[in-house]
């Protein structure tokens, strides 16, 4: 299973990026070869539709589910609708090392 | 008794916390009462203060008409002026809202998470797989408007709405368009 986590680096010790559209990182990580891959978000600078676009980019990576801190009106409907859960962070902060540990508990 | 339709408010997060403490008080003000803000009204102040989205955009995602939205809006606007000129507490609670999906807090890690397939029910915490979660997007959404007193079966996910029969549990009846058991307005 491969999950999306918005970053705010390129790096394990990263902080997941509180916002999810304009997150600076995804990072995917795969639960079976306990693999990861950072992508930055093509939309990160994006007037407008960052959004919409980052669902698209992080659906078309397969993922089910998606580790941000926050996300938008529109987001969550398009979200539903590709039955993508979304799992949100409020606090404390946490690097992407940490919420790989978790997945793999 | 026919069916009928009646559109429940959506609400997209659940507030993160129930309320807020003044402190630093200079006189004892413990037996000031609580302001209460509803669930739609912390929503349209989110919306429009916060997510700094216009008045058009907001109604459209709380599912209210425009002058419904200008009236929740005025309210919540008084009530934190409220709370802030009198340093009384904050509680959020009730209002006629339904949260988008279902929506769970695990008490281990913190987290919020929904269920995007209704068909499969949540067993542990998607992050952390601690089982220790508490359903939070229903259960803690009180129908607390007047005009509905009247017991109903509601649809948790778009708000159909019928005539709750005595002896008849209200799961037993599915929503025609989300294909979803109905559940007891006051548990909603
Ligand atoms: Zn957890
Ligand atoms: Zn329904």
């Amino acid at each position: 299973m491969k999950i999306a986590i918005t970053s705010n680096g390129k790096e394990l010790n990263s902080n997941v990026d509180p916002r999810f559209g304009r997150c600076s990182y995804f990072v995917i990580y795969d639960t079976e070869s306990k693999s990861h891959e950072f992508f930055e978000n093509p939309n990160k600078n994006a007037e407008n539709g960052a959004g919409p676009a980052s669902v698209q980019f992080v659906a078309d990576k397969g993922v089910s589910k998606i580790v941000s801190g926050e996300f938008g009106m529109k987001i969550k409907s398009l979200l539903d609708s590709l039955k993508i859960q979304m799992i949100v962070i409020k606090d404390p902060v946490k690097t992407i090392q940490d919420i790989i540990d978790m997945l793999n508990k | 008794m026919s069916p009928r339709r009646k559109r429940m408010r959506r609400m997209m997060n659940p507030p993160v916390v129930k309320g807020f403490k003044p402190y630093g008080q200079q006189y004892d003000l413990k037996k000031s009462e609580p302001v209460i803000i509803l669930f739609e009204e912390y929503e349209s102040v989110k919306l429009c203060d916060y997510e700094m989205l216009n008045h058009i955009s907001a109604c459209e995602i709380m599912g209210v008409s425009r002058p419904t939205f200008t009236r929740i809006y005025a309210s919540a606007r008084q009530k934190i002026a409220t709370a802030l000129a009198e340093g009384r507490q904050i509680s959020i609670e009730g209002g006629r809202v339904a949260f988008d999906k279902d929506w769970y807090l695990c008490q281990d890690c913190k987290c919020y998470f929904n269920n995007p397939d209704m068909d499969m029910e949540i067993r542990k915490c998607p992050l952390c797989k601690s089982e220790n979660f508490k359903f939070i997007g229903q259960s803690t959404v009180k129908e607390t408007s007047p005009d509905t007193d009247e017991e109903l079966c509601v649809c948790p996910l778009c708000g159909y709405s019928i005539k709750h029969m005595q002896g008849k549990p209200c799961k037993d009846n599915v929503c025609p368009e989300c294909k979803v058991p109905l559940k007891r307005n006051n548990l909603l």
